[in-house]
């Protein structure tokens, strides 16, 4: 993956605005953030493959950047993401990695479903 | 110097509480009518009280109420609820949301505009709404725009935009401003309970720091 070019991932939501798109979206803390510190709550959630829509979709921030997909009648939103890339598959793969390069949150967007 | 209407903007209910809720306060006991535009009911609000009592269903509700019963207090009689969404505010498009607020702005003439700081007020919705108010006021020439009072907290706010310009002691309205804080209950009552025990919750609530916004066209 490569870092976020704010510019190319704005022109890659515009192409997969109105219309229907499979989408994986995931946060987490890793399975192992409350063993290393039992301070830490860890919490996460993911879905994947979910058939939406999105009228609009918006990248913002000075990076580490947010993505706002506005639905007909709901939101996704992600933030702390870091890098992106396109695959050869033509799906958009956005994920953000905290200060030690592990995965912290990723969104991804496809024409056809994710295998 | 007395205002002809003051309005003020902000993203989430409780939003004026802390810095601004004793300067409305002042206005009105002035006599000056205050309208709040409230662009979201903070439905993705994290205090859900201690024990939890707000479910995220419930909470936009909650605070709603909790946001009228403030204005209540306040003595707010004109409160718009502008129907977007916490945390969404920046992924709106920016001139219909600049064509709210200036709709807004028109109907209320204000000689007083308060709202945040855009780029220097942390929360994304924050920046986003002051960003908005000032695109919006950007339409009027520059000679008819009404004065922005802004708050800001962005750690280098200071560093970039000097100290604070208007500081104002609302030390007279402090009762009628720790009311109009107990009432946004689900967000503040922990926080309270905290200053409290600490005992310095008054001392930084009796003044309240804005920076006038410098227009830039
Ligand atoms: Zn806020």
């Amino acid at each position: 993956m490569q870092p976020i070019d704010a510019a190319a991932v704005q022109e890659a939501l515009d192409r997969f605005a109105n219309r229907d798109v499979y989408i994986h979206l995931e946060t987490t803390n890793g399975a192992y953030a409350s063993h290393h510190n039992e301070r830490f709550f860890s919490a996460g959630a993911y879905i994947r493959n979910v058939r939406i829509r999105f009228t609009r979709g918006k990248i913002t921030g000075p990076g580490p950047y947010r993505v706002g997909l506005k639905l007909q009648i709901g939101w996704v939103y992600a933030e702390g993401l870091t890098h992106w890339e396109w695959t050869n598959e033509g799906q958009l793969l956005l994920a953000g990695h905290d200060y030690e390069g592990k995965l912290a949150v990723a969104l991804e967007l496809s024409d056809t479903p994710f295998a | 110097m007395k205002e002809r209407h003051v309005l003020v903007v902000f993203p989430h209910p409780d939003d004026e509480a802390f810095g601004v809720s004793g300067t409305i306060a002042q206005h009105v006991q002035n006599g000056t009518p205050v309208t709040y535009a409230c662009l979201t009911l903070g439905e993705m609000g994290r205090h859900m009280g201690v024990p939890p009592f707000a479910n995220r269903e419930t909470l936009p509700h909650i605070r709603k109420q909790e946001l009228e019963e403030a204005c209540r207090i306040l003595g707010i009689h004109d409160l718009r609820l502008l129907g977007y969404r916490d945390k969404t505010v920046e992924f709106e498009d920016e001139e219909e949301l600049a064509d709210r607020i200036a709709a807004i702005l028109a109907e209320t003439n204000p000689s007083l505009v308060i709202t945040f700081y855009p780029g220097y007020s942390v929360h994304p919705d924050h920046d986003a709404c002051g960003a908005a108010v000032i695109r919006a006021l950007k339409r009027w020439p520059k000679e008819e725009r009404p004065t922005v009072h802004c708050v800001a907290f962005a750690k280098n706010c200071e560093q970039d935009l000097g100290q604070p310009d208007v500081i104002r002691d609302v030390s007279p309205v402090i009762e009628t401003k720790l009311a109009a804080i107990r009432a946004h209950r689900s967000q503040t009552e922990g926080l309270m309970q905290a200053a409290s025990k600490r005992g310095d919750a008054l001392a930084w609530l009796k003044t309240e720091r804005f920076w006038t916004y410098r227009w830039d066209d």
